[in-house]
């Protein structure tokens, strides 16, 4: 009989699978759970996109394309970021279309690692950066940040974590999972001390249309930081394009050229429809994110009243589309917690350890849900909380 | 003053306290806004949706298209209000079409009930010229709601 352990990799092997998964795998199979769990939007895609994806099918012969994307929609991209922050990247040799911002995220990763070098991961944060730093041969080097700076990255976060191998730093603002987002005031003090260095930022872009209250502000937008970033963005959030799977990712031309090549051999080229659908993404919809964007807010703010209100504090957060209430009042583990909320009152959400240490005695609580259903949970999550507090006593 | 509306129209039932959570404001600010639209007339009541085929399975529904010829001074308002009255009228509107004029709903316990409403009632009015009269068979969505519940969330966890 074949020995598959031995005819996959140790490298593979190694990798742990996502704490995200796991526990809905459980949740999955139980019926009349409420979930707060989906990273995705639940909006349908504006009509709009779809429509023009419908005349694609209809009127084009649908090819491959060019491997770094449609020139349309290179040049779209170009002038989109340069109408948002005031920075040039030319569309033909800095742009690469990706399939969703994680291929653009696995490439900055695998054309700038050999092996031994060192990733600052800036954490709590999406699940895939460390895995993927494991998988190029690199070493993640976890920076936590912490609730005092409402989840803020701050050079006393990092500056004694860079060594001689660090080759990068992933800034996932606004981040996911805890909606915080970084100002032109917090990025300053960063970007002074990286422009003495060869650290490279992946800056990991995909929630920025999606803030309340404030504009936001990208690091390349800070002199010297373009040429230092590799700029990673997409339209799964925004435009609730999940299942188009596109991204892109924009970097200086000597970064592009190079993992350009990663994409022409592992991918070849992004989707041919979502493509020429995503122009009209870019050009015709800012109303229809306006429009996400405000029942966002709605939501973001009755969630974070209530948890408030329940005693599980919940800083305000300015991105995304998470809150991150905390549960160490409770006195158990947010794995625990999660567990017993789901199993005794049918409410799924993911605990914050997924996200790594930093965030544990948090949960994330995803408000891509309707109102009506968002009531619904606070409702058990209410009654949940009401029977701790008995057993305490 | 938007957002309350719109929040509103999904759930009318709404407490105060959490109605202001979602706009930022406190729950007597929040009950003071409400308040003031009905004060002003912005809103004008509240209803509930129901699903018939849960509740009364013999109530039916149907659409009457109206020709109607426009009185002097008044046009079609006259008309309008009068069939209006009548406590078996769902609803009146003012159509474009060309076709017809008024497009009224009107609410029955049975078949036999609508039929006679729309050939003793609404034809006999003063300036009815015809009427054309569509049975509504299945109702699947009213104000914004999916009658026969929601599609199953398919989505995954990115």
């Amino acid at each position: 009989m074949i020995d598959y352990d031995k005819v996959l990799s140790n490298k593979i092997k190694d990798i742990k699978p996502s704490g995200i998964r796991k526990f809905f795998d459980i949740a999955g199979t139980m019926d009349d759970v409420i979930s707060l769990g989906v990273g995705e939007p639940d909006f349908n895609t504006p009509w709009a996109i779809r429509k023009a994806a419908i005349q694609v099918l209809e009127r084009k012969h649908i090819i491959y394309g060019p491997n770094k994307g449609l020139a349309s929609l290179r040049n779209t991209i170009s002038a989109h970021i340069e109408k948002k922050h005031g920075v040039k990247y030319d569309p033909d040799k800095e742009v690469i279309v990706t399939v969703g911002g994680s291929e653009a995220i696995d490439l900055a990763i695998r054309g700038l690692l050999d092996p031994g070098d060192e990733v600052l991961v800036v954490e709590p944060c999406f699940v895939c950066y460390a895995p993927l730093v494991e998988l190029a041969g690199g070493v993640p080097v976890s920076v936590p940040t912490r609730i005092e700076n409402n989840f803020k990255l701050t050079l006393d976060d990092f500056k004694d974590k860079v060594t001689d191998r660090t080759k990068l730093l992933i800034l996932p603002f606004p981040n996911n999972p805890t909606g915080a987002v970084m100002t032109k005031e917090d990025l300053e003090p960063i970007a002074d001390f990286l422009r003495d260095t060869n650290i490279m930022v992946l800056s990991d872009e995909i929630y920025s249309e999606l803030t309340y209250g404030r504009k936001h502000f990208s690091i390349i937008e800070l002199e010297g930081m373009r040429e230092r970033t590799i700029y990673v963005n997409g339209f799964s959030k925004a435009y609730a394009m999940t299942g188009w799977r596109l991204g892109y990712v924009t970097a200086p031309e000597p970064i592009i050229s190079q993992i350009s090549k990663i994409h022409q051999y592992g991918i070849m080229c992004s989707p041919f429809i979502s493509q020429n659908a995503a122009v009209e993404a870019l050009t015709a919809c800012d109303k229809e994110v306006e429009k996400m964007v405000e029942e966002y807010n709605i939501r973001r703010r009755y969630l974070v009243g209530e948890f408030n209100r329940l005693g599980l504090t919940c800083f305000n957060p300015e991105g995304a589309f998470y809150v991150f209430p905390c549960i160490k009042s409770t006195g158990m583990t947010s794995e625990e917690f999660c567990e017993r909320l789901l199993f005794e009152d049918r409410v799924a959400a993911v605990p914050g350890s997924a996200f790594g240490e930093s965030g544990e005695g948090y949960m994330r609580i995803s408000y891509a849900y309707s109102l009506k259903h968002l009531m619904e949970a606070i409702r058990r999550i209410e009654k949940f909380l009401k029977k701790l507090e008995a057993e305490k006593k | 003053m938007k957002d309350i509306v719109k929040i509103l129209q999904q759930n009318a039932r709404i407490s105060n306290a959490a109605l202001g959570e979602m706009l930022g404001i406190s729950a007597e600010a929040a009950a003071a806004e409400i308040e003031k639209l009905e004060k002003s007339g912005v809103i004008k009541g509240y209803s509930v949706i129901v699903d018939d085929d849960l509740y009364d399975k013999s109530t039916v529904y149907a659409t009457i298209e109206l020709k109607v010829t426009p009185q002097r001074d008044c046009g079609f308002d006259d008309i309008a209000k009068t069939i209006m009255m009548y406590d078996e009228v769902e609803s009146v509107s003012l159509m474009s079409s060309g076709a017809y004029d008024l497009a009224v709903e009107v609410k029955g316990n049975d078949l036999k009930d609508v039929a006679f409403f729309v050939s003793e009632r609404l034809a006999t009015i003063d300036g009815i010229l015809s009427t054309s009269t569509h049975f509504i068979l299945k109702k699947y969505k009213e104000k914004g709601i999916f009658i026969d519940g929601e599609e199953p969330d398919e989505r995954g966890l990115g």
